[in-house]
């Protein structure tokens, strides 16, 4: 699964994008941010609020319920400001 | 339809004068350019995007405004990279036989572009840089359309 970070989440993270496998236990967005979330202290302060943090599963917008698969493009993003 | 994301400027004349050539149903276009506006710092600022889900995610609301109007034609130019002040950074431009079906499908285009095109502003202060964050008000002028779909 390739997660792609933008903005003030790539540099809270500190890092534009990483290859992970995340275990089977993880099957959809949320679980994907939870589990991201105790990958360490930067993953953790970068995705401490949730409602914030907008994702996208192959460049298309996804819900906290939207399944999760292996070979996914996963970006996840603050809200945007574009115009 | 056609979507552009790049660094560079663009004349928007000239790409007018494109987008109507030939086109003899085109009765009227409209033209929104948004350019980069002091916040007070006089500041710079520099715009970063998603390559592959912007043209998609502008494709896709374009369509949409195509579904919803009867356009002859569609042009959105966005920009990244580093802007000044002044500096444009959008263009959306429709044709349609007549005004009020062009007028409309501009303010929409820009109102879902701005809230869906996954651009992200980073301000240049006295402070130091600082993401711009998203604004309610952007959120609630594209809702005065009703979702998508």
């Amino acid at each position: 699964m390739k997660l792609l970070y933008f903005a003030w989440l790539r540099t809270r993270i500190g890092i534009d994008r990483e290859e992970i496998e995340p275990p089977e236990t993880v099957r959809d967005v949320a679980g994907l941010l939870d589990w991201l979330k105790g990958r360490g202290e930067r993953y953790a302060e970068a995705l401490a609020n949730p409602q914030v943090v907008r994702v996208a599963i192959n460049q298309e917008y996804a819900k906290p319920n939207d399944a999760v698969r292996p070979g996914d493009e996963i970006a996840l993003f603050p809200p945007v400001t574009g115009g | 339809m056609t979507v552009r994301v790049q660094r560079e400027d663009f004349d928007a004349g000239a790409e007018l004068a494109k987008l109507t050539a030939g086109r003899h149903s085109v009765g009227g276009v409209t033209c929104f350019i948004g350019l980069v506006r002091d916040m007070g710092g006089g500041g710079a600022m520099t715009l970063e995007h998603y390559p592959g889900m912007t043209e998609r995610q502008i494709e896709a609301i374009e369509a949409e405004a195509h579904r919803r109007w009867p356009l002859e034609a569609s042009l959105v130019i966005h920009r990244y990279g580093r802007l000044e002040p002044g500096d444009r950074i959008v263009l959306v431009a429709t044709a349609s036989a007549h005004r009020q079906a062009a007028f409309e499908s501009c303010e929409f285009l820009i109102d879902w572009l701005k809230t869906q095109a996954p651009f992200w502003k980073l301000e240049e202060t006295a402070e130091g840089e600082r993401w711009v964050e998203a604004k309610a008000s952007d959120d609630t002028a594209a809702a005065r359309w009703s979702p998508k779909g």
